[in-house]
């Protein structure tokens, strides 16, 4: 287990050094630069700015420089924001990202679970065509026009909670719904299939034959098993909230670290460009790595600590 | 057939044998987008206490639905119970509550499946699902079903037991798990087992093994045993008394003397012959000309007339008789029906 650990640490490591160069090129590979927008600084002003942000060095020495603020983890000041560091605006922004984040994800597959697994059990009954329905639905509305939709339902016309700004509990919940929908609606559904599939299963019958309570035979002996297909779509569905964060972070105004990230890129803010996609790239490959461990704990027969490594 | 409704006992045996299960008139459809299949046509059989019996049958022909249905694991829908009762312990498990079922199933009646590379959870240790029958049923402890489960895998011979708990069934052979699969099936020690196909999915090695294992913990614990198979060489080693099914009935039932040796319908006789035997290389197998009827629309009379080398006008029309052969051997075929007349194979 630690020989594998390790080893998926220097391949995380690789990973995110991959990243890093293709997002350095291609940020310079995009005409523009962060000082062109100013356009009444005189030449002179403008070559020392430049100077002074290491702009006018030669790409390779840029380069090698933005991997050193990588290692030390200090990506230096915003051009944009001259007050903020890069540092600090994750540091600020982050944390409400995550929380956001964090509380969609757990809302989407403890949901999506319950639905699908009740749509599994009521098989071609009224609960299952009703689960299957709000699953097609969720999956078809995107997250940003359902955000529109619930400002204008519960914000607009019932005006039961805040339409926009992250201040308390009550904001948190239309965002969250707005990103947790689709995420599980995928859910219901892979739940629903996969639930069906291990129902039919030697096993289950065998638990049923030994005349356990339905609680146990679903949750006990069926409900791990279905949860492998979900497990494995956990890391893809991660990626996918963390970019839906930008636009649900937008919608709602919520000052998380997704709007700096868009910014920066439209501003060609290089410092924050650089520290946010390699912050935001080592934390999806920290999290795809938990979700290995995770597979690993769900199911006995994948071995972690293979000797090729095959299971990562 | 008329004798499906009576109440007479079906096979008098001597009055010491205890009836532990009876199954009488048992009718199982199963509801499909092509119709209402007729898995099973009035099965009437009893277990009695200690015995073996054997049902025996081709593919298809209702032996693991009649072995569900006593199970209680019809799923329903689309399978029902259409008809008949099923006793045990003056409880009728056709209609018994499903609360009331469970604390019968795994307790009282237990089974073992077919296929012990799927009828374990691979995601569960061995440990658990050894104890969690025990636990539910007897309330015992953690412990106390560690206890249990150690002795019962003692019992099954598997080497090791207690490291062997910890492990999951892939760290199993096949062999092994059917040993694990029987041990559950023990751990309550019920009354009656069921076994379904145990030694298909074996090799013949191991096959072996598991019979005389089956041996082993009849005559130590006295648990009735109902063995649900198509190889007449597994009855044959072990069986007490045999069923033989077709087309979802019973079309001849008796102890295994008279089965093998004075086979009185010609399915069981055809079945008898298909069977290869290493002292007989020359001769060639004797298959049973055609197929099983169709469940949808069984016919009306006999299900193997089309199949049969002495079928007569009246099979096709009316279904046969129950004829008794002898105080434990009964037939339902209209050829010992005392008005047939002396029989010519027509091939």
């Amino acid at each position: 287990m630690i020989k594998y650990i390790i080893k998926r640490f220097f391949m995380m490591i690789a990973t995110i050094f991959v990243i890093a160069t293709l997002t350095f090129f291609l940020m310079h590979s995009i005409p523009g630069s962060p000082l062109e927008s100013d356009r009444t600084t005189n030449p002179q002003i403008q070559a020392n700015l430049e100077k002074f942000y290491h702009l006018d060095d030669p790409l390779p020495i840029q380069y090698v420089n933005y991997l050193k603020s990588i290692v030390t983890f200090d990506f230096g000041p915003s051009i944009k924001k001259p007050n903020d560091s890069v540092n600090s605006l994750i540091e600020r922004g982050f944390p409400i990202s995550f929380e956001l984040g964090m509380v969609s994800i757990l809302v989407a597959v403890i949901s999506g679970l319950i639905l699908g697994t009740l749509a599994a059990l009521k098989h071609n009954g009224i609960i299952d065509y009703l689960a299957m329905t709000i699953a097609v639905v969720g999956i078809s509305i995107p997250n940003f026009i359902l955000a529109t939709l619930l400002i204008q339902v519960f914000a607009g016309s019932l005006g039961w909670l805040p339409a926009a700004t992250w201040s308390g509990p009550s904001y948190m919940i239309l965002p969250t719904l707005a990103l947790a929908t689709g995420p599980m609606a995928i859910i219901a559904r892979l739940t629903r299939s996969s639930m069906l599939e291990v129902l039919t299963q030697d096993y289950i019958k065998m638990a049923k034959a030994k005349g356990l309570k339905p609680f146990r035979v679903i949750f006990r002996h069926a409900m791990r098993n279905a949860l492998m297909p979900i497990v494995t779509i956990m890391g893809t569905m991660l990626a996918g909230i963390l970019t839906g964060t930008f636009i649900i972070e937008r919608v709602f105004a919520i000052p998380g670290m997704g709007k700096y990230f868009v910014e920066s890129i439209s501003n060609r803010d290089y410092p924050v460009i650089m520290g946010t996609t390699v912050f935001y790239s080592a934390f999806l490959v920290f999290m795809l790595f938990l979700v290995d461990i995770v597979y690993g704990l769900l199911d006995p027969r994948i071995k972690l600590h293979n000797k090729e490594g095959e299971s990562s | 057939m008329v004798s499906k409704q009576s109440t007479m006992p079906e096979d008098t045996l001597p009055e010491s044998q205890e009836k532990i299960l009876q199954v009488k008139n048992l009718h199982v459809t199963f509801k499909t987008y092509g119709g209402y299949v007729k898995a099973v046509r009035g099965v009437t059989f009893d277990l009695y206490k200690g015995e073996t019996l054997a049902i025996v049958g081709e593919s298809g022909c209702g032996k693991s639905v009649t072995s569900s249905a006593i199970m209680g694991l019809i799923p329903q829908p689309p399978g029902k119970i259409e008809n008949g009762e099923i006793l045990f312990d003056h409880k009728n498990l056709a209609t018994l509550p499903k609360a009331k079922l469970r604390q019968i199933q795994g307790m009282d009646i237990s089974m073992i499946f077919q296929d012990p590379m799927t009828a374990l959870n691979p995601t569960l240790t061995i440990g658990e699902q050894l104890t969690e029958g025990v636990r539910t049923h007897k309330g015992l402890s953690k412990s106390e079903a560690n206890m249990k489960a150690l002795e019962m895998l003692n019992l099954v011979g598997i080497p090791n037991p207690q490291e062997r708990m910890k492990q999951y069934p892939h760290q199993f052979s096949g062999g092994m798990r059917q040993r694990i699969v029987i041990a559950i099936a023990l751990i309550c020690e019920p009354t009656v087992l069921i076994a379904d196909e145990p030694t298909t999915a074996l090799d013949v090695t191991i096959q072996a093994q598991v019979l005389e294992l089956f041996a082993e913990i009849q005559q130590k614990t006295g648990v009735s045993i109902i063995l649900i198979t198509h190889d007449l060489g597994v009855v044959a080693k072990i069986a007490d008394r045999i069923a033989v099914m077709y087309a979802g009935q019973i079309i001849e039932i008796g102890n295994k003397r008279e089965i093998f040796y004075q086979a009185s319908h010609p399915y069981t006789k055809g079945l008898l012959n298909s069977v290869p035997r290493l002292d007989l290389m020359d001769e060639e197998l004797q298959p049973i000309d055609g197929t099983p009827p169709d469940l949808f629309d069984p016919p009306k009379g006999c299900g193997f007339t089309a199949r049969c080398p002495y079928a007569m006008e009246v099979c096709e029309k009316i279904e046969p008789e129950k004829t008794m052969l002898s105080n434990s051997h009964r037939a339902y075929c209209w050829l010992h029906d005392e008005r047939a007349q002396a029989v010519f194979p027509s091939k």
